[in-house]
């Protein structure tokens, strides 16, 4: 695609939106429709305004954002160690690998229910919840990232004589750097989803998860969308840093392994 | 990905049988063992926890609300599977899970193929599609359950919504991944717009395809199970849900099992269906 081309903003994006804003303005407007739930666009600024103002909208945005970045840190750095281990040992794979690859099978929230038995409702269970949530990509990707190292760079690096740890930093991990990336960016929109979930299914204490069920329960629409654009937007923002970070750190990469080539 | 790397392990049954003229020697019995050994691994992990599972029930350091015995979730199992309750909500969730699927799953080949073959419908539709694919299923389902309520439509929606998410974004990019030079090829041979999307496009688009729908169904087994969990009245997720508000938990695990045994005899089968998908692809396109 021609870069100037793509730099361009491209109007014809904003129609299909705005069409539909118009649309729901205009139907709000004219009363056309008599229910409850339809709700004016100003009643969801107007709630939006009132979450912000009351500080609502931050103490839940905080406690789910603790949450999702205690469990994602937790759940990244056991799925990286279990999905090393899986990608270096041959032992480790063959006796782990079956039980771990069947245990991914498991819809991730049939967990919650006896998470909830083991560790209350609190924020231990949403933590548990949430690192189990990010491990199962981490360690899946890890391991994948590990095995599509090609053999040629592995060859290369024995007839060098590189020792165990040498290859592991300058062959194995550039080359499983993007599956492990793929991996890490993966736990953390599956966190984000989960940290919904665990709002959702151990309801207790406060996050947007809760702003979302205390809407759908009082029947107020307006706090609903309210809490579904925060959703939105928070997810939009987090895979946005990650995708930032991923690119940052993998730019560098093609070139430094060319001058490490050459050196 | 597991499974291809497979191939990759030394076959130590081959190495051990390789040299069957050697005699009957203490290094030959020892590599026997050590085959016998590489075989059973993968039992060792599941065989240790279920060991401690049961010694730790039957010797009470665990108490059976925290987790109940195997045996008991066992008798739990039989009883769910003689009185019919496992039939009948096993069929709900698989007529759910099918019916929300095969909805998302078409919906999503439609839209992925207009917007990967029509950079008009792309440049109006793909900013919007984007923007709305931010928002989870578990975002939906409180704005779903105030418009449609708790009925059977809230959980095809949700589910066809879970699926049609994966199968748009990946025909879209398979439909782009057509080699454009065999395109050039069919253009100068004067096929026809639709001859093009049957012979170039279509079979070069359907190993992504196939990844797509592979990933949908796994999205829509995980919608299910929510949508059972937050909101239903039977089903294998209300099973699970009713078994924790009794504080049965056998029945908790009883469900969870069947609920992974189904994801897992499903995802098998979509393997083998993946994998004679791609062998009948002529090479060429493969690259």
């Amino acid at each position: 695609m021609n870069r100037s081309i793509k730099a361009a903003f491209d109007w014809r994006g904003l129609v299909l939106p705005l069409a539909a804003f118009a649309l729901w303005w205009l139907i709000s407007a004219l009363h056309l429709v008599k229910s409850g739930l339809l709700v004016s666009p100003v009643d969801v600024a107007h709630t939006a305004w009132q979450q912000a103002k009351s500080g609502a909208l931050l103490r839940a945005l905080s406690a789910s954002l603790a949450r999702e970045a205690s469990g994602f840190l937790l759940g990244s750095a056991a799925g990286l160690l279990l999905g090393a281990a899986l990608g270096f040992s041959r032992i480790a794979r063959r006796v782990i690998g079956p039980t771990f690859d069947t245990f991914k099978q498991i819809s991730l929230f049939a967990w919650i229910p006896l998470i909830s038995v083991w560790f209350g409702l609190g924020d231990v269970a949403k933590v548990v919840f949430l690192s189990l949530a990010a491990l199962l990509p981490v360690a899946a990707h890890t391991c994948d990232g590990i095995h599509a190292v090609p053999p040629r760079y592995v060859e290369v690096a024995r007839a060098f004589r590189y020792s165990r740890l040498q290859m592991a930093r300058y062959v194995i991990l550039p080359a499983a750097l993007p599956s492990i990336f793929t991996g890490i960016y993966l736990a953390l929109i599956y966190s984000w989803l989960a940290t919904l979930g665990a709002e959702y299914l151990l309801v207790a204490g406060s996050g947007i998860g809760n702003t979302l069920i205390d809407g759908s329960e009082q029947f107020r629409m307006d706090l609903v969308l309210f809490g579904i654009i925060v959703v939105g937007l928070t997810g939009w923002v987090l895979s946005a840093l990650a995708r930032g970070v991923e690119r940052r750190v993998l730019a560098r990469r093609p070139r430094a392994s060319r001058e490490r080539a050459v050196a | 990905m597991v499974n291809d790397v497979r191939g990759l392990w030394p076959t130590p049954g081959l190495r051990a049988t390789s040299d069957n003229y050697a005699s009957e020697t203490a290094g030959h019995a020892r590599r026997r063992l050590r085959t016998l050994a590489w075989y059973l691994a993968p039992w060792l992990l599941p065989a240790v926890l279920y060991t401690l599972w049961s010694v730790g029930c039957s010797r009470g350091w665990i108490a059976p609300q925290i987790l109940p015995p195997p045996q008991q979730v066992y008798e739990t199992l039989r009883d769910l599977a003689t009185s019919g309750d496992l039939v009948r909500n096993t069929a709900i969730s698989l007529q759910r899970v099918l019916v929300g699927f095969g909805v998302g799953t078409l919906a999503g080949l439609a839209i992925g193929a207009a917007l990967g073959l029509s950079r008009t419908v792309e440049a109006y539709l793909l900013p919007s599609f984007n923007a709305l694919v931010q928002i989870p299923v578990l975002g939906w389902l409180p704005f779903l359950l105030l418009l449609v309520g708790v009925g059977e439509p809230l959980k095809y929606i949700l589910i066809a919504h879970a699926a049609l998410v994966p199968v748009t974004l990946s025909t879209m990019q398979g439909v782009r991944n057509a080699p454009a030079a065999l395109d050039e090829v069919a253009r100068g041979f004067g096929y026809s717009p639709w001859q093009r999307i049957l012979r170039v496009v279509l079979p070069a688009a359907v190993p992504t395809l196939a990844t797509g729908v592979r990933l949908a169904f796994t999205k829509a087994w995980l919608a299910l199970v929510v949508v059972e969990l937050v909101a239903s009245s039977e089903g294998l997720g209300y099973l699970i849900v009713y078994g924790r508000q009794l504080f049965q938990l056998d029945l908790v695990m009883a469900s969870v099992v069947i609920v992974g045994a189904i994801g897992f005899a499903i995802n098998w089968l979509l393997d083998a269906l993946e994998a004679r998908l791609r062998r009948g692809q002529p090479s060429a396109f493969r690259e």
